[in-house]
């Protein structure tokens, strides 16, 4: 197998289009990437063909969705490597994922005065939902320091580690900075000190293979927007024997085994965790979306990005004036930069005048930034569909940038 | 004229690069900050009021030019004014900047400001241009 870039961009629809007159040239894939033509054929033709829903109905539409549905699980099951699909459960996505998990898991393990531990690079949503915990139960957020790198201070986890930790949950990748975190080491030593890992994995899946049993970690979380697929759907991983003793985290159809008004039991896990009629269409399209993606030569993707981040890399670093936030010796495809003069959202407005798209903001990690002293950075981050020649575009514009605000 | 030379005319670049009454007010008699939650940028406005006037309005800043330029421009619009007239003033603007349909533009009385005419091809940005106003008069 080979991987050629230009082959695989006639499979996006999207990426053809005009920007004004200019071709569109994506560099936001951080935020959400584009769906390849079969992602979108499935969606249509589950509505065309199968639409009905799932687990409860007798007829021919009902057992044909609901197969698809279980058969989607058994994707993302062998898609992180789990021991069994009854190790997923389908969520809306990442941000859902966690907050399903701290509060299952803080509603049976942690109590007053246990600790929590989080670090300085986390996204909102690993950050915000176990200060709600921590708010309710009394328990304590810690947090992992990063350096000017933008990597762990692995010594400061180490002290900050303790017998009071139930839970250590950090991100995979970073989508501010592109670090990947050493979570390995992570989850030896987290589970040498009896706490459980939680991986918020939205910005590795697109761009590493990822094993959950290698990593032993407990829970993962990924989105399937940021994997090719749609939006509204995500999946969480849990050890079952963890998930097995958690209490569920919405009430509802679907989740139980029986109900009377003395008293409702729960199914096992995954169905525990998954009360109503879930995003069925979303989770097909989440297989379909992992489906198309592994059919890809993922070596010769992975050579291609790391390509493309270097390219990237050296061509920012030399430009005068810009400022490279994050440089991390590990990191997927994300270029967070600075620019002398330029506030990242006129960079912003500026490049999309020439179709080129990327974000500006604070990345919905606020305290991280402040960690670098800025209050927002211009964003640029790639997926296996970028190309050189779209970096050289950027980099054009940034400099017509330069002139007009200097 | 682009949507984009609209957008970042020489006066909005000017007051970007070299904002006026960019400075904590020492004497103020009122001091409002306000972020933008989508970009986080952060202003801060300085006001004192003598005789039912604004008499000095300053402002610090981390923002984005459109932000910065209206804000600058805002302090020397406003200046003298009442704060009846800076509240009719302000809603005149906002009414402009939010009807990206209309082809009038901004009165006189606005002088500089008329340059923020452009952001109206850009509705995100309306929230940039009126973040400073709205420390200083309130969420219209």
């Amino acid at each position: 197998m080979s991987f050629d870039v230009t082959t695989v961009r006639k499979d996006f629809p999207i990426l053809h289009t005009l920007v004004g007159k200019k071709e569109l040239v994506y560099l936001d894939n951080a935020a959400t990437t584009q769906k390849p033509q079969s992602v979108i054929d499935t969606i249509d033709n589950y509505y065309t063909s199968s639409n009905a829903n799932i687990h409860r109905g007798v007829h021919y539409l009902a057992e044909l969705a609901t197969e698809a549905y279980e058969e989607s699980r058994r994707v993302v099951s062998r898609f992180l490597n789990a021991r069994s699909e009854n190790e997923i459960i389908f969520v809306k996505g990442t941000t859902d994922g966690i907050n399903m998990i701290a509060h299952s898991f803080g509603e049976r393990y942690i109590n007053a005065g246990d600790e929590i531990l989080i670090s300085t690079m986390e996204h909102h949503a690993n950050i915000v939902p176990w200060q709600l915990i921590c708010e309710s139960k009394g328990a304590i957020l810690k947090v992992i320091p990063v350096n000017d790198a933008g990597e762990l201070d692995m010594e400061a986890f180490d002290e900050l580690l303790s017998d009071r930790t139930r839970l250590v949950s950090v991100v995979h990748a970073s989508n501010s900075l592109g670090t990947i975190n050493p979570v390995k080491t992570i989850i030896e030593k987290a589970h040498a000190a009896g706490a459980k890992v939680l991986l918020d994995g939205a910005q590795a899946v697109g761009h590493f293979p990822v094993d959950v049993q290698d990593l032993d970690c407990d829970f993962y979380v990924f989105s399937g927007h940021k994997l090719f697929g749609p939006t509204g759907i995500g999946a969480v991983y849990g050890k079952y024997d963890l998930l097995e003793t958690l209490p569920p985290y919405q009430g509802g159809g679907d989740m139980i085994s029986k109900v009377t008004f003395e008293k409702t039991t729960f199914k096992e896990p995954p169905g525990r965790f998954e009360a109503g009629t879930p995003h069925i269409s979303g989770a097909i399209a989440l297989a379909a979306s992992i489906q198309y993606y592994e059919g890809l030569d993922r070596s010769a993707l992975l050579a291609h990005e790391h390509d493309l981040l270097e390219y990237g890399t050296n061509l920012l670093s030399q430009f005068e004036g810009i400022t490279l936030i994050g440089t991390a010796r590990k990191k997927v495809s994300i270029l967070s930069f600075t620019m002398e003069g330029s506030h990242p959202h006129d960079v912003a407005t500026v490049l999309d005048s020439d179709g080129i798209a990327i974000r500006a903001g604070h990345h919905c990690t606020q305290p991280l930034l402040q960690r670098y002293g800025v209050s927002a950075t211009a964003r640029v981050s790639l997926a296996f569909y970028n190309t050189k020649d779209e970096i050289d575009k950027l980099v054009e514009s940034l400099k017509k940038i330069q002139v007009l605000f200097a | 004229m682009s949507d984009l030379t609209q957008l970042y005319q020489e006066i909005i670049l000017g007051h970007n690069k070299n904002p006026r009454n960019f400075s904590r007010l020492e004497n103020h008699t009122g001091k409002a900050d306000i972020n933008n939650p989508l970009c986080g940028d952060e202003v801060t406005v300085y006001w004192k009021i003598e005789d039912q006037a604004y008499s000095e309005i300053t402002f610090q800043a981390q923002g984005c030019a459109i932000s910065r330029a209206s804000a600058s421009m805002m302090t020397e619009l406003l200046k003298g004014k009442s704060l009846e007239e800076s509240k009719r003033l302000f809603s005149s603007l906002l009414n402009f900047l939010s009807d990206a349909d209309s082809s009038e533009s901004l009165g006189d009385e606005f002088g500089e400001l008329a340059a923020l005419s452009g952001v109206r091809n850009y509705p995100s940005r309306i929230k940039c241009a009126t973040l400073a106003w709205q420390a200083l008069l309130g969420k219209e």
